[in-house]
């Protein structure tokens, strides 16, 4: 768990603090995604807790311990780092640059070989063709990758991730937000995520802080926070289609109905609203029949239903359908 | 021809050329080493201060336009006559490409390359020996090239304060207007000097990495 109270960071001669009273809880296990625009201090709080920046006043706590209070290299190595520019060191091999947290923390060398197997394999690299091979070898997509996997090294409880996905081209991205997310759930990391990205914010986070001016405007669940924008700022934050952005967090599942025969076009339970709603657009459907694959039909999902979800989500508060409520 | 008499010349003396050319090796050696061992941890001292590079590169270049001759004369009084002052002076002139070199070498390392490292938990020594000195190998080893061939050609002015030398060869030649004697003296100077930005040019390529291409693309 990690809890920010009351920090505030200035700058010498800046008009404003940079970070201006920021509190906040981030519990284990879950992703919080700090967005805003530029300048908005998400880069400078984000920096803050594995002490690349001071605050200039208040607490950091991980894990119940004040960050001030460790010393910065050894809090370093306890949590995992990924910039957008990955940062890889040129003149190291793939596998050295994924070991190098390892051997900061001096594991004997049969261990590491094994663990920068194990961590090239999770994040999709085959180590004998990618392990010997130098950073300029590889694709962005593939040095995502690679930074990732040297940020878990360590098996970090806590993971710090500046605009992971900037540097990917879109169709890749997609796929790799997907991958990062499932093991970031799969090993119960607690991350903390800057991005510009409202999308991937919505689609990568538990909570969404959203800060504008160093100040934290609100902080709540994607869907809470599409539901009920607290703010003039939030809401044209998250722009005019909020209520489309809504559908892409809810499941069929969550708010189908009981099985009905019918000739409609089938959608599976998992796939979420915005798309079925394409799908009844397409087909000028009156529903859409629920199965999986080519197993038995679930449920169904007629026009109202669909059309009313947003409105109810909204007036029963989000977990119990809420996608990220059920892992 | 007189090329081929300095050549006789030599092979007839040839504890003198020996000697001589021994002589000019150990001054630029020592001179060399002792430079490059300070040049090159003052460089990673200051090189992240755009103050304190500034400082220390304009100190070593204000030593360096002082003419090498006066050095050696300005020395004597202190080191005596013979090798110290002739290192002493060369020493002035190895220092500033080391170390300007060194400073960009080091200041021009990525900093996001530098970000994640911090970021990692690697101390200030940590990040200098793992990261620094070897992305800066290249533009280092450039340094110390330049400076081997300032180097080499100087110490043949070590022959005025009896530092001997092949320096001591070229002096002679001149005063008995002997050229075969002159060419002893200045064609092992010159190949020591072609063959010095040789070997150190491929020294330089070898440990060069192409910089990464970050923006990414698949």
């Amino acid at each position: 768990m990690i809890e920010l109270i009351n920090v505030i960071k200035s700058y010498r001669g800046a008009p404003r603090n940079a970070v201006d009273d920021v509190s906040l809880e981030i519990e284990t296990g879950t992703t919080v995604a700090l967005i805003g625009p530029s300048g908005c201090g998400k880069t400078t709080t984000m920096r803050m807790i594995n002490r690349l920046q001071t605050p200039t006043s208040g607490q950091i706590l991980v894990n119940g311990k004040d960050v001030n209070t460790v010393d910065p290299q050894t809090l370093r190595r306890s949590i995992g780092y990924v910039i957008q520019q990955v940062g890889l060191f040129p003149h190291m091999t793939i596998a050295q640059n994924v070991a190098t947290v390892l051997r900061l923390l001096k594991h004997d060398a049969v261990k590491i070989k094994e663990r920068v197997s194990e961590l090239l394999q999770m994040v999709g690299l085959d180590p004998d063709e990618m392990g010997p091979r130098l950073p300029q070898a590889l694709s962005g997509g593939q040095r995502q990758r690679v930074g990732f996997a040297r940020a878990l090294a360590g098996d970090p409880d806590v993971m710090l991730m500046d605009e992971p996905f900037g540097a990917i081209d879109p169709i890749t991205r997609t796929k790799v937000q997907s991958e990062f997310k499932e093991i970031l759930k799969k090993t119960n990391k607690t991350v903390v995520m800057v991005t510009h990205d409202l999308d991937e914010a919505l689609k990568m986070a538990d909570r969404v802080a959203i800060m504008q001016d160093g100040k934290l405007m609100q902080y709540d669940t994607p869907i809470d926070i599409l539901a009920r924008p607290n703010s003039s700022f939030v809401a044209d934050f998250l722009g005019a289609d909020r209520a489309l952005k809504q559908l892409g967090l809810i499941t069929v599942q969550s708010v189908m109905s009981a099985p009905q025969i019918s000739n409609d076009p089938v959608v599976g339970p998992l796939a979420n609203l915005q798309f079925a709603l394409s799908e009844i657009l397409a087909t000028n459907a009156y529903g859409l029949v629920v199965r999986d694959n080519d197993g038995p039909v679930l449920g169904y999902l007629d026009r109202a239903t669909l059309l009313s979800s947003v409105a109810s989500a909204a007036h029963l508060g989000s977990e119990s359908i809420h996608i990220k409520g059920k892992k | 021809m007189e090329l081929f008499e300095a050549f006789h010349w030599a092979i007839d003396h040839p504890v003198m050329f020996w000697t001589a050319l021994y002589q000019h090796m150990m001054m630029c050696l020592v001179s060399l080493g002792v430079g490059a061992a300070s040049a090159i941890p003052l460089g990673f001292l200051v090189a992240h201060s755009r103050r304190a590079s500034f400082v220390a590169i304009n100190i070593a270049g204000a030593f360096r336009s002082i003419p090498s001759l006066a050095i050696l004369a300005a020395a004597v009084p202190f080191l005596g006559i013979g090798f110290w002052p002739s290192v002493l002076a060369l020493f002035v002139l190895a220092v500033p490409p080391i170390l300007l070199n060194t400073v960009v070498g080091v200041a021009e390392v990525d900093s996001t390359i530098t970000d994640a490292a911090t970021g990692m938990g690697m101390s200030r020594v940590q990040m200098a020996l793992r990261i620094e000195l070897p992305l800066a190998l290249g533009p280092i080893i450039s340094g110390v090239k330049i400076a081997t061939i300032q180097v080499i050609g100087g110490a043949a002015l070590a022959s005025f304060v009896g530092g001997g030398g092949l320096g001591d060869f070229i002096s002679a030649g001149i005063a008995l207007m002997d050229m075969p004697r002159l060419l002893v003296g200045a064609v092992p100077i010159a190949i020591m000097a072609i063959a010095a930005e040789i070997g150190f040019s491929q020294l330089e390529r070898h440990v060069s990495h192409a910089p990464v291409k970050l923006a990414g693309e698949e």
